[in-house]
């Protein structure tokens, strides 16, 4: 749906070239929430705004359904630009116009016959739950409120895709699991395309179907969220999931440094997450553990355990084959 | 009190009223008829802007500074000859208006410049994902968002013209400057100078306070 091919973008800064974005190649599905996370200053501001052109890749090619971005004239990228929906961090609303206004505005953009208009407005302001407000103008809602009119704005010339700045940042943590749940429910009705830049991998955990991390004008790490986030490669992705998780696995090492017995991580995900794994595998083997730490959460749809677990005595080989077996993920930590 | 007012031809002072009132009405008309366009042009042209033009927003600064550089005593006294060339005198309300207008039109169009980059640059960058043309953008967002402070650059617009209209009495403009620089200053007549300028303060008054309701009943924020 959309490939970002060796994308390359500077600014120039006081009379300096500042790289922006060090060759990007991106490829997102048709239909998937896609999420990018980098921490500020990593570039995917920028990135998220090469994709409809807000902002022209010093080098490379943005493709969109195989029409090249870049080659278009303005018009045509005008036209380009009305089937491809976007929020911001900041929401953006004219602060002059009321709720329903500010939803017609695309569509009267995109010169859509005015008997048209009213019944699609009002058929989203029913989808993001604003029939009350139809009237109000922005100040008057709440930051939750003003993000649902957000959404409403961009899905009204019923895009294919969905662009996402931030769109949660400015948000309280009840208000910004409400936005990501109607994002969701969004992807899945409409089979929307999603493009979603944060700086939280909670909100990448509850939404995302793939992540990639950038850092430094670069995407260090991409793949599906269930991969990346229990098992993290690059530094920076660590850093994520620990914010994230509130565990340090550093700190946690040298914690467990006087504990007996061999140290291994498990990760169980779907339904061996609720299975009783373990102790079946303990019966069979013989085997003694402890949990030294753990977690039970769920990655989007999926549920998922990670357990850091010392084994103390009986066949401790076996039972990590047996584990394997069981389609456990075992990492040896000692 | 009757003997203080003696100099006063209450006929006078109406007819100079209306005449300061045709002034202000008639060159607020043309002020932001030219002014509005121009303050958008600046705007748009200005760097990093969405026709950012640095030769185009260069020349048009230009003129605008050189323009309000100019004291308006002077203003009125060089353009004699082409109000005449355009009113056909250069006496009365009609030759007043197009020196009033010259010297209010960059004026406000600095104040609508000013108006409009106060506007969030967010709004524009959400018009340009949609797809707007420029167009589109000036009129569907930037004007209706910088509206409270494009009306409070009119008030402010309007209130100097009250004062430089009465400068036009100098070169004969009518209407209270003239008439209070006629009797009030040269025959020495404090009674009829007193009458004007307490009309004067009141007009400024009126335009004030209908100046901020509409800027309060337009603001959303």
């Amino acid at each position: 749906m959309i490939q970002l091919q060796n994308i390359q973008k500077s600014f120039q800064v006081a009379g300096r070239d500042v790289q922006a974005l060090a060759g990007v190649d991106l490829s997102i599905e048709s239909g998937e929430i896609f999420g990018i996370i980098g921490h500020s200053g990593a570039g995917k501001s920028t990135l998220v705004r090469l994709i409809n052109l807000l902002e022209r890749p010093t080098a490379g090619r943005v493709l969109i359904a195989d029409t090249e971005m870049t080659s278009l004239d303005a018009e045509a990228l005008r036209t380009m630009r009305q089937g491809i929906g976007m929020i911001f961090q900041h929401f953006n609303l004219l602060s002059s116009k009321t709720v329903a206004e500010n939803i017609a505005w695309p569509l009267k953009i995109a010169g859509w016959d005015k008997a048209d208009v009213a019944p699609r407005v009002a058929e989203l302001i029913a989808r993001v739950g604003l029939q009350d407000h139809a009237d109000k103008y922005p100040a008057q809602l709440s930051g939750g409120q003003k993000q649902r009119v957000g959404i409403a704005r961009a899905l009204a010339t019923r895009p294919k895709i969905l662009l996402c700045d931030e769109a949660t940042s400015a948000l309280d943590p009840q208000t910004t699991r409400s936005v990501l749940d109607l994002l969701a429910d969004i992807n899945r009705e409409l089979g929307l395309t999603i493009v979603l830049i944060t700086h939280e991998m909670d909100v990448v955990r509850r939404i995302c179907d793939r992540v990639a991390v950038l850092d430094s004008g670069l995407v260090v790490e991409v793949g599906p969220v269930s991969k990346v986030f229990l098992h993290p490669q690059h530094t920076t992705t660590k850093s994520f999931v620990m914010e994230a998780e509130h565990v340090d696995e550093n700190e946690q090492v040298d914690d467990f440094a006087h504990v007996p017995g061999r140290v291994v991580r498990l990760t169980f995900t779907g339904d061996a997450t609720y299975s009783p794994v373990l102790g079946e595998v303990a019966r069979n083997t013989g085997i003694d553990f402890s949990i030294l730490s753990g977690r039970i959460d769920r990655i989007k749809d999926t549920p998922y355990g990670q357990l850091t677990v010392a084994f103390t005595a009986g066949n401790i080989d076996a039972a990590l084959v047996q584990l394997a077996q069981r389609g456990i993920v075992v990492e040896a930590l000692r | 009190m009757d003997s203080f007012f003696t100099n006063i031809d209450w006929a006078e002072i109406w007819q100079a009223t209306l005449d300061t009132l045709a002034m202000l009405g008639g060159s607020l008309v043309f002020t932001i008829a030219l002014g509005l366009p121009l303050g958008v042009l600046l705007f748009l042209t200005g760097r990093r802007q969405l026709l950012a033009q640095p030769v185009v927003y260069a020349v048009l600064s230009f003129v605008v500074n050189v323009l309000r550089s100019v004291p308006f005593v002077i203003l009125l006294i060089v353009m004699i000859p082409f109000t005449v060339f355009i009113t056909g005198t250069s006496l009365g309300v009609a030759g007043a208006i197009p020196p009033l207008v010259i010297g209010a039109t960059p004026f406000f169009a600095r104040l609508v410049e000013t108006a409009l980059r106060e506007v969030d640059r967010g709004i524009v960058e959400a018009a340009q994902a949609m797809g707007a043309n420029t167009r589109q953008i000036v009129f569907g967002a930037l004007l209706p968002e910088a509206r409270p402070g494009i009306f409070a650059g009119a008030t402010v617009t309007a209130i100097t013209l009250v004062s430089y209209a009465a400068m036009s009495g100098v070169i004969g403009g009518g209407g209270l400057g003239d008439l209070a620089i006629r009797f009030g200053y040269q025959r020495f007549q404090t009674d009829v100078m007193i009458v004007t300028v307490v009309l004067l303060l009141v007009l400024v008054q009126i335009l004030q306070m209908i100046g901020d309701r509409l800027v309060v009943h337009f603001s959303r924020k």
